[in-house]
């Protein structure tokens, strides 16, 4: 018999190795799944998470990938502090990326150096708007947030695809449904010579250490740990929650509108209907994997991206499908939240036992 | 027959990570008997009387049942056996019937399903509890709740009766009402156990007592031949003052008023408040008695901020008489407010922060953060201050509210709101499920904070406490409240009155108010 | 608007429906139990790809059907081992459930995709079927559309006038009574969820056997979403998810009515209407929150593990 007996303080311990745990039992699990499909697992594991890194161009590689999903995190990390159950950075990262289109496609021809901040700033702008629509909705008009946010990920998914095939469709893109290539005064410059790696990487780096600084040595930081792990506390000691509620909103929305203008600043170049695999769902799981701590969110934010990134040499290598990327991240979910309740809880086997 | 006891325990044993809830604890039962179950919070009754029901199990020991021995491994067992329990805290669903409460519990022990309400009716009617068996529970009162399960005990084969302290929700001329049923029962053959930790009822009402304190029995006798002090003596152990006289103060000027206080119900389950006038003056502590849930959460609220009534002028704090119902809990703070809620835990405490963290929960004005950075010395140097100055027990700084014990998570809230030097300083329910010792300590506190000139209110459901440290007591009820006077000047059936809603002659439009709440 | 035209918007607003009250049900009578699982969408993807899988290879509807059922309750126990064994978030697990149930659909279904099946034939009942404007949609549709209305009836009888009915009402309002009462609150959750698996994975297979019929990589697109506000929109009572499934049906045959009435809009933007719908819908619900509260299982969502 295995019983649960409740800790009486949450183990410290266990915050840290839960997310190891789970990390772990996904890779046992895929060793499984591998065998299963009938592919030497070993052969598969190495395609999967070392040869993508195996050298410098694949570490900058990963880093690309990284940069979205890891500006997303972050301010979705800001939110689930707060228990605010917003899933929408998908949603906002493409709002992001169709107001930095707008702002690019002004600058087509010009090489002014306000054109890529001002590019940024819309991509901004354009998640700041989308969460904004959710914050109102959610705190204004009490509309569940879990919800709004979901349904404004399906609306801004539409609105891009409506966009370019509608207004910003290159009228010179032989009808495919593509806005025209940016000039190269809206483009991120890339750091090394010879890699995509782009200067989106600093500004994930300057994320890192504000939200960091934010959460941690901040009483508006202290304050949202207290709204969302205890709400009537919070109410009781007079702290303005909608207020504190909507700044959380804001700051993830500009966080995962500035991942969707760099994406088309720093690796698109354009706007495409699939510039996200999905990388604001992905954000939710680094997260959670992170224990919404920014540095543990970097590093989890690197092991997703190494996923999709092995995702497409398994693809190629191991005629598996791209898929097992997805399949691979709701594991880690899933053994992340079944672990965590070694933090409340402490195991114990009893075997039957004849009483004396 | 009357030789075999109705029920024996033996050995009961069981216990939980970091603590002994019950330690070989022996219990006897004879027929038409009603034994009490005497002990402080956490000395083990409910534990115990949640094995006797099957809801927990035993780790050792072994329970004899009209001679035989049974194993009761869940409730419908212990229904079979004849044994029904009122729980504490009500096992009633709010959004059922009465006739669907009883039906769902019972199950097929409740018989024949079309005849039940017309057999819940007439049984509890003639044990003196009328009962109308289609009403919803939400729009029941908490006496008549009561009754609802006694009622569902009562449709069985009864024959023993378990109450956990069922009279800490009633006004004491309810408390008379059930005693009187009780006989009825016992009369009838029924045994009644009968938990509680106030010892004049016990002494009233009850045939023999067992005493439990921290999980182990420490006596037996016949409540009738013992004196109050030489059963308080078992119960808390020989090294704890059990009683501090407190000197009474009259106060100064009137710190916060209350002028016509007036509120709407915002949801189903709140009282909207009638015509609330109150003022509370500096260095005095004024008491609110009534049953839960018949407006002291709302009139709480109301002063606390946490309910904000923008056109209201109706409370007022200080000389300059400032109105406070547009202003937030921390504006209200800023003028010299402190508020200890009553759930300590979840609203006094965040349960998954640490001492330090709680500390700067509400005390961030003095001091503790600077251009919005917090200063974590500061806060490290306050929490360690209140937990050497109010003996709150625990390892240390870094640990979370939730893992303290009830008793030292109170001490450590209120020394974190006295800490504030109030002016003001709101307490509900002080002592609630505190050990005697903190107790004691936490009395003390709030009588220093009195005599330095604080203006205090409380509000509880403890008469003792009430009459122990208030200046001026008085009761609250359906959302109005009555006059208030010296505890002295006092009795306690007038304040059971008051908190029934009988507020005498002091003012018809109070009376008519009341009379309108109880047509409805 | 011409008669025909009104005829098949009421014929396709049912059909188009049917999948949402499927999971709404579910839901609801899950949610009842005081378990809120976000995962609908993740099962309804299991449930597509599943059943059409079995279809494929095995051409028997029934089959199909429930084979899509079965995954969908496998689906859901896992859902219901984390949160209700685990104690984890269920807002948490519900998501981890669709993120997983995604992934793995779309890696199921790779092989799957563009490949045909026939698609479920509709029964119609011949006379009554011609009755002008109501009779196509009531007596022409498919054998599920049927069955979703004897679902519909059945579990409106079962809450009304079972005895199991009302201990699925006393969890969900207080699971920690229940228990203390006997209510075997475990065993009651479990079965809820599993009914909600059931459901979803009925609806999936519904939209990749019956509506579409073809398998394509997260075809459910939202609704499993939309059906979690329809049993808000409801306040958890089964006539009003009747009313709310057609009327998001409707919403979603938005861009048949613009074909019909000759209108010139974006079909993207059309295609953003049943999202736009459940927005309104939110809103609309979501202005009395006392109300609201009013009709909630009063456990919803808390984590509840019997200690003993």
């Amino acid at each position: 018999m295995i019983k649960l007996i409740p800790r009486v303080q949450a183990s410290e311990k266990w915050g840290y190795l839960s997310p190891v745990l789970a990390v772990f039992l996904t890779v046992i699990t895929s060793i499984f799944l591998f065998t299963a499909l009938g592919k030497d697992p070993i052969e598969a594991l190495y395609t999967f998470f070392i040869s993508p890194i195996a050298n410098w161009y694949g570490i900058t590689e990963l880093l690309v990938v990284a940069i979205p999903i890891l500006l997303c995190a972050y301010g979705l990390a800001l939110c689930y502090r707060a228990a605010i159950w917003n899933i929408g950075a998908e949603g906002q990262l493409l709002a992001g990326a169709i107001m930095g289109s707008v702002v690019a496609l002004q600058f087509v021809d010009s090489t002014s150096w306000v054109a890529l901040p001002l590019t940024l700033l819309g991509g901004m702008v354009g998640g700041m708007i989308c969460a904004g629509i959710s914050a109102f909705l959610n705190l204004r008009l009490n509309c569940n947030e879990t919800l709004v946010t979901i349904m404004m990920n399906y609306i801004a998914l539409n609105t891009l695809l409506w966009a370019v095939y509608g207004p910003l469709k290159d009228p010179y893109g032989y009808n495919f449904p593509e806005s025209a290539l940016f000039g190269d005064s809206t483009l991120l410059p890339v750091m090394f010579e010879g890699t995509r790696l782009h200067i989106g990487l600093l500004l994930v780096l300057l994320a890192l250490v504000a939200v960091w600084v934010f959460m941690s040595k901040t009483f508006l930081g202290f304050q949202i740990k207290v709204l969302g792990l205890d709400k009537p506390a919070a109410h009781m000691a007079g702290f303005k929650q909608k207020k504190l509620a909507a700044m959380v909103f804001l700051a993830s929305g500009a966080l995962a509108g500035l991942a969707g203008s760099v994406i088309i600043t720093g690796t698109t170049g354009q706007l495409i209907p699939a510039i996200s695999p999905g990388y604001g769902y992905s954000a939710i799981i680094v997260a959670f994997l992170g224990r919404l701590h920014p540095i543990g969110i970097t590093l989890a934010g690197l092991l997703i991206a190494l996923l999709f990134m092995g995702g497409e040499l398994s693809q190629m290598n191991l005629e598996l499908p791209r898929a097992i990327t997805g399949i691979l991240q709701g594991l880690i979910l899933f053994f992340l939240l079944s672990c965590d309740v070694l933090i409340r809880y402490r195991v114990q086997f009893t075997f039957k036992r004849a009483t004396a | 027959m009357s030789n075999v006891k109705r029920l024996a325990m033996q050995g009961i044993t069981k216990a939980y990570p970091g603590c002994i809830a019950n330690d070989q604890v022996f219990l006897e039962i004879k027929h038409g008997e009603i034994h009490a179950l005497l002990g402080e919070n956490g000395a083990g009754k409910s534990t115990l009387m949640k094995m006797l029901y099957g809801v927990v199990k035993p780790d050792a020991g072994t329970i004899t049942w009209n001679g035989k021995q049974v194993t009761i491994s869940q409730p419908s067992v212990a229904r079979g056996l004849g044994i029904g329990m009122v729980f504490q805290h009500f096992s009633l669903f709010e959004t059922l019937t009465v006739t669907e409460n009883i039906a769902l519990v019972l199950g097929d022990q409740a018989g024949n399903t079309k005849t039940l309400a017309a057999r819940i009716k007439k049984t509890s009617e003639r044990y003196g509890m009328p009962l109308d068996p289609d009403r919803r529970i939400s729009s029941l009162s908490t006496g008549e709740r009561q009754r609802v399960e006694i009622v569902r005990c009562l449709l069985l084969n009864l024959q023993l009766l378990i109450l956990d302290e069922p009279t800490s929700v009633l006004t004491p001329q309810e408390v008379q009402n059930l005693f009187k049923t009780l006989k009825q029962l016992t009369s009838e053959g029924c045994s009644v156990l009968f938990i509680s930790h106030k010892l004049h009822e016990v002494t009233e009402l009850c045939d023999s007592a067992t005493i439990l304190r921290a999980g182990k029995v420490t006596g037996h006798c016949n409540p009738k031949q013992e004196t109050s002090e030489s059963i308080a003596r078992m119960m808390v152990g020989d090294d704890i003052a059990i009683d501090n006289d407190c000197q009474r103060a009259v106060g100064g000027d009137v710190f916060a008023r209350i002028n016509n206080l007036s509120t709407t119900a915002k949801g189903q389950f709140d009282i909207a408040l009638k015509n609330i006038n109150l003022e509370v003056k500096r260095g005095e502590i004024v008491g609110i008695a009534g049953i839960a849930g018949n407006g002291q959460e709302e009139l709480l609220k109301a002063l606390s901020g946490e309910d904000i009534h923008p056109k209201s002028t109706a409370i007022t704090f200080g000389n300059t008489n400032q109105a406070v119902d547009s202003l937030d809990p921390l504006q209200r703070r800023r003028l010299g407010l402190s508020f200890v809620p009553e759930d300590r835990l979840g609203r006094g405490a965040v349960p998954d922060m640490d001492l330090c963290d709680n500390a700067l929960l509400t005390s961030f004005d003095s001091g503790l953060v600077k251009n919005g950075f917090l200063i974590k010395s500061k806060i490290v140097e306050l929490a360690d201050k209140i937990i050497k100055q109010y003996k709150v027990k625990t390892p240390g700084n870094h640990n979370t509210a939730a893992s303290l014990s009830g008793g030292n998570l109170q001490k450590f809230i209120v020394g974190r709101e006295i800490d504030q030097n109030p002016q003001f300083l709101i307490m509900s329910h002080p002592t609630w499920g505190v050990d005697i010792g903190a107790q004691v300590a936490i009395h003390e506190a709030i009588l220093t904070l009195r005599d330095a000139g604080c203006a205090i209110l409380i509000v509880s459901e403890d008469l003792d406490e009430l009459y122990k440290i208030s200046d001026r007591l008085g009761a609250i009820c359906d959302g109005s409240i009555s006059p208030f006077l010296p505890p002295e000047d006092l009795p306690v059936v007038k304040l059971g009155q008051w908190m029934a809603g009988d507020f005498d002659t002091e003012s018809t439009q109070i009376n008519s108010t009341i009379g309108a709440a109880h047509n409805d | 608007m011409d008669i025909d035209l009104l005829t098949n918007i009421l014929y396709m607003m049912i059909m188009t429906g049917t999948p949402l009250l499927l999971v709404a049900l579910g839901e609801m009578v899950c949610e009842k139990s005081g378990v809120l699982n976000l995962g609908q969408e993740g099962m309804m993807l299991m449930g597509a790809v599943a059943g059409f899988i079995a279809m494929y290879h095995t051409d028997s509807y029934v089959l199909g059907f429930i084979f899509a059922m079965l995954v969908g309750v496998l689906m859901s126990l896992l859902f219901a081992v984390i949160t209700l064994q685990l104690n984890a978030n269920q807002v948490a697990a519900g998501l981890a459930l669709t993120i997983f149930g995604t992934g793995l659909s779309a890696f199921l279904g790779t092989d799957y995709e563009g490949k045909q099946i026939p698609v479920l034939p509709s029964l119609s009942v011949s006379q009554l079927q011609d009755i002008p404007l109501i009779g196509k949609a009531l007596f022409a549709q498919n054998a599920i559309v049927y069955l979703s209305w004897l679902l519909v009836v059945l579990a409106y009888l079962f809450f009304r006038y079972h005895r199991q009915g009302l201990s699925i009402r006393a969890v969900g309002e207080d699971p920690a009574v229940a228990s203390n009462l006997g209510l075997p609150v475990m065993t009651i959750r479990y079965l809820c969820v599993a009914f909600g698996g059931a459901m979803a994975g009925l609806a999936g297979a519904y939209l990749s056997i019956a509506y579409t019929p073809m398998w394509t990589e997260g075809m459910v697109s939202g609704k499993g979403w939309i059906a979690l506000t329809l049993v808000v929109f409801a306040s958890w009572r089964i006539e009003r998810i009747v009313l709310g499934a057609y009327l998001f049906g409707f919403a979603s045959i938005m861009h048949l009515v613009a074909q019909g009435l000759n209108w010139d809009i974006s079909s993207n933007l059309l295609a953003m209407m049943p999202y736009v719908a459940t927005l309104v819908v939110l809103v609309m619900l979501s202005r009395d929150k006392q109300k609201l509260k009013l009709f909630e299982p009063m456990s919803l969502g808390k984590p509840w593990h019997r200690s003993n």
